[in-house]
């Protein structure tokens, strides 16, 4: 047995409060949305008497489960101008939050394989151009050029035909992030409570006041609901609906391998999308189990299926070994567009709805949710993601529109 | 992997189905008498339930039936699968095992 006494341990990033009796504010669920939600209302709002309360471990969520990835080529206005705010945040994030998370920016291809395909890719190249979205189009030898190691040969099942490229997408260390936001609201007084279950909600007339916890009452000026997969259950506690349903979303990495994978391929025909994460594994994932689910889980044939599509794209994977497959829980709305602004409850503000692609967004939630919060109005980002566009019906399609696997 | 149970056909693969999401909303019987809030309800809100729900299920590569199942989503567990029409079983019900058509 080793006489050589183990290293100090390094200064934890943020401490572990008790809750206090009351807070300005009060934020549920503690992934990066919610973190994101306090480090604004912090910095562009002053108010620092906040709380973050999560019910297991600090960005254990969807935060530790996403597949990283990080791009802004969406084709509907409002999204572009929500995912491209999200994109230059993203750009500044690693030096004003002081932390290198690995932000890297190195394009994604989203690849074309029928002629659909490529009409609906041209245009939303067209309309990204319009939105100051950085895309180009490129054809099959092209798409080789950034992706050696992408199959566009054309004897394959679904040959690639082209792809559309955004060079300032990417992909970060997610857990990194959830912890550079942590010490930064940390730094400005917010408290983070871990292990802290909202179980309800204390009411005066119409108006929230507080939450009850697993760890007590505690009171609140105003209360954001960052839950993603369980806001329905936190909705249903303070008695109004979302128009929410949760799936398990699947996503799996391989062994450590050699850097081979130079950009991120997505594909929405095949159904795959693939990176290679800075310390080797390949990630990948695809779509959601088609039945509702809280249980962190799915089907295998779901992972099946994207590993035959991704097989066929990469014949180098064929011999790669799978280290882990995992899943969370995605909240999918009507029009898959998110929900950010005001709810039945005086007080009780909502942000949920990203289905499967919350993560690249976290800075712009965080900076939109904070504004609603703090002023009662939608900053004019979220403005169109309310929750009475499925009354006015004016949804913000990106399912029936764009074809991008979210 | 799900192993479901065809009220017709009996236990198949998951991989036979196609999910249809909430049991048990009936079409509105008089439409055009609906308020947008309701309307909207009616289109685009569904119970999101954690734990048991009642759900459809097309058996849509076997004999092309609907039918209903009560399942728990946090475990995945099929408590109860019954014909279109029939009326939720009640939880703690023993549920006959259903018998394939002959």
């Amino acid at each position: 047995m080793s006489t050589t006494p183990l290293p100090e341990h390094p200064a934890w990033l943020w401490r572990n409060p008790d809750p206090k009796p009351s807070y300005d504010a009060v934020v549920v669920g503690g992934g990066g949305h919610g973190l994101a939600t306090a480090y604004y209302l912090a910095r562009n709002h002053g108010l620092t008497n906040i709380a973050v309360l999560e019910k297991g471990w600090l960005a254990g969520g969807n935060m530790a489960r996403n597949t990283t990835i990080i791009r802004s080529n969406y084709l509907l206005d409002q999204s572009a101008a929500m995912y491209e705010f999200a994109l230059r945040l993203w750009e500044d994030l690693p030096a004003e939050l002081d932390y290198d998370f690995l932000f890297s920016q190195r394009g994604v291809l989203n690849l074309a394989h029928t002629l659909q395909d490529v009409r609906e890719s041209t245009r939303r190249v067209n309309a990204n151009r319009l939105n100051g979205v950085d895309a180009e189009w490129l054809d099959a030898d092209e798409v080789a050029k950034v992706c050696p190691i992408l199959n566009t040969s054309p004897d394959i099942r679904y040959p690639v035909l082209g792809a559309t490229f955004q060079p300032r997408a990417g992909i970060a260390k997610h857990d990194h992030v959830a912890w550079a936001f942590a010490r930064a609201c940390d730094a400005m007084g917010v408290d983070i409570i871990q292990h802290c279950e909202v179980t309800g909600f204390v009411r005066d007339g119409d108006r929230v006041v507080g939450v009850e916890t697993t760890r007590g009452r505690i009171g609140a000026g105003v209360v954001g609901l960052t839950a993603a997969g369980h806001s329905s259950v936190l909705a249903e506690a303070a008695g109004f609906r979302l128009p929410i349903q949760s799936h398990p979303l699947q996503a799996l990495v391989s062994e450590l391998y050699e850097p081979v994978h130079p950009t991120v391929v997505m594909s929405n025909h095949v159904h795959v999308y693939a990176s290679q994460a800075h310390k080797g594994e390949l990630v990948m994932g695809a779509g959601v189990d088609s039945y509702n689910g809280y249980g962190q889980r799915g089907s295998f044939h779901v992972i099946e299926h994207q590993m035959a599509a991704a097989v066929e794209l990469f014949p180098i994977f064929a011999r790669a070994h799978l280290l882990r497959t995992w899943g969370g829980i995605v909240d999918v709305s009507p029009d898959a567009s998110p929900i950010i602004g005001p709810t039945p409850v005086d007080g009780l503000f909502v942000n949920c709805g990203w289905g499967t692609g919350g993560f690249k967004a976290t800075p712009s939630a965080g900076w939109t949710m904070a504004h609603t919060m703090a002023t009662g109005e939608p900053h004019p980002l979220n403005r169109p993601f309310g929750l009475e566009r499925f009354t006015t019906g004016a949804l913000v399609d990106e399912h029936g529109a764009a074809a991008v696997a979210h | 992997m799900m192993l479901l149970t065809c009220p017709w056909c009996g236990p198949r693969n998951e991989t036979e189905f196609h999910y249809g999401g909430q049991a048990h909303v009936a079409y509105p019987e008089r439409p055009a008498d609906l308020t947008d809030e309701e309307w909207a309800e009616f289109l685009f809100f569904r119970d999101n339930t954690r734990g048991p729900f009642a759900e459809r299920w097309a058996h849509s590569v076997g004999c092309r039936r609907w039918f209903n199942a009560v399942r728990d989503t946090r475990t995945y567990e099929v408590l109860a699968v019954y014909r279109p029409g029939d009326p939720r079983p009640a939880l703690g019900d023993a549920v006959p095992a259903p018998t394939p058509a002959p």
